[in-house]
């Protein structure tokens, strides 16, 4: 299989990058790692007549601490994220995470950035950046803006980013001390997407939950963050009654697609499960 | 929609091309350059047939643009054996019987060779880690961690000599 033809374009800067969207419009798309939009292109599901490549722009790559903020590069690569050390040390759920996206050779490729950028429910990043608190730097003609993770995804493959808009840098609070965090992400096999996926980011005070954000993969048309859930956790510990409480407001609001890795009941009550997992999970590291 | 010149080193010789812009590496690899033993298999990134070692990381192929590896250095499974002695991998997959059919083969040794420099002294559950994204219909992967791990020992031995 090879795509149809298309114009090739290799910026070295982002403003160059986003001249040359600002030009074809429609006509183009960005490519990053290029692990979901090469098999698109592929399958005619993507004909872009204009491909931007970001790759060699050096600006977009990298981990960096900025006083309390980690500041990560759009296009650094998932493998790079699980070998930084500034993430192992200041949010380390997003140096684990990662061990669970697809495999080594694409984690070779594939970055952070596209991940978020492409809007499929299916990919991990969204979720982990809703627990994480992250906030998007998007760059375009009239210079760049920030919008929070929450704010970002708008439905399947649609997101807050304008054509002609480049995703430049994701940044995240470090996380505080005593933070506890889980991702569990039940899959078929190495590589797959998830079943159901939960993040969580937990806080304690004493014996009770201070702090808690809880966020939920491929189990609706974009990654959901479980708010009620959260609210009905805060100020109490994991008792088995608050526990499955949250469990039951958790799988109200999930909306998967059936597909073959199950029905939208067993992927609902998967998502229960890896809730109970991650709250678990969390709370044992909480400090 | 001109094609683009690009130079690249393969196995360590410099070649240069006019390539469009939608090859594929895989098929830049097996059509321009007549190498034809990095194989194609799923052509969606996930059977790890087509891997080679682009610039030290182990890619898979199919899933790259030829026009996006302009100077860069390549290695395919031609380039892995020195003036026909086996590559410490190529004999534990020979010696550990570490395929049936071949077809992933290519993929499995190239992966092999990177993850073994990343991971010189794995445990069997890290060769399978490391080796996940490489598919095997055949042996059902006991050979093939048995052969990593014969390479990771040949490896270890010639490194301390």
């Amino acid at each position: 299989m090879i795509p149809a033809r298309f114009d090739y374009h290799q910026p070295r800067s982002v403003g160059e990058a986003v001249a040359l969207l600002q030009r074809y419009g429609t006509e183009a798309k960005v490519l990053a790692g290029g692990h979901s939009l090469l098999p698109m292109m592929k399958l005619r599901f993507a004909q872009p007549q204009h491909l931007v490549d970001i790759n060699r722009i050096d600006a977009l790559r990298g981990i960096r601490l900025e006083a309390d903020t980690v500041v990560i590069g759009a296009m650094t690569v998932e493998n790079d994220l699980i070998d930084s050390a500034v993430l192992q040390r200041e949010v380390p759920l997003l140096a684990e995470a990662p061990k669970l996206i697809a495999d080594p050779q694409v984690r070779n490729r594939g970055t952070i950035g596209g991940d978020l950028a492409h809007g499929d429910p299916g990919n991990d990043h969204p979720a982990l950046a809703l627990v994480c608190d992250a906030h998007f730097v998007l760059e375009g003609p009239a210079g760049r803006r920030s919008v929070a993770a929450g704010e970002f995804f708008l439905g399947i493959l649609t997101t807050q980013l304008a054509e002609d808009e480049i995703l430049v840098e994701i940044r995240i609070p470090r996380f505080a001390p005593g933070t506890g965090w889980a991702y569990e992400k039940l899959k078929r096999k190495t590589g797959d997407w998830a079943t159901a996926g939960c993040a969580v980011v937990m806080r304690r005070e004493g014996n009770r939950i201070g702090h808690l954000r809880i966020g939920l993969t491929n189990l609706a048309p974009v990654a959901l963050r479980a708010e009620k859930a959260e609210t009905l956790l805060l100020g109490g510990d994991l008792g088995s009654a608050r526990l499955e409480s949250a469990v039951e407001a958790v799988m109200a609001v999930c909306d998967p697609a059936e597909d073959l890795r199950g029905d939208a009941e067993y992927k609902t009550a998967m998502a229960g499960e890896m809730l109970r997992r991650a709250l678990h999970h969390a709370w044992a590291r909480c400090a | 929609m001109a094609k683009k010149l690009i130079s690249v080193q393969v196995n360590g010789r410099r070649h240069e091309a006019a390539v469009e812009a939608r090859t594929l590496l895989v098929h830049f690899l097996r059509e321009e350059l007549q190498l034809t033993g990095t194989h194609i298999g799923c052509e969606t990134s996930h059977c790890g047939a087509c891997t080679v070692d682009l610039d030290g990381r182990s890619v898979k192929s199919c899933t790259h643009l030829a026009v996006q590896c302009d100077g860069s250095e390549i290695l395919t499974v031609e380039g892995l054996a020195v003036k026909g002695a086996l590559h410490a991998v190529q004999e534990g997959f020979y010696q550990e019987h570490g395929l049936q059919c071949g077809f992933c083969t290519p993929g499995m040794l190239m992966r092999a060779y990177r993850f073994l420099q990343e991971n010189p002294d794995p445990s069997d559950e890290e060769v399978r880690m490391g080796m996940s994204g490489n598919l095997c219909r055949c042996t059902g992967y006991q050979n093939i961690v048995k052969a990593v791990q014969h390479a990771a020992r040949k490896m270890r031995e010639t490194a301390t000599v």
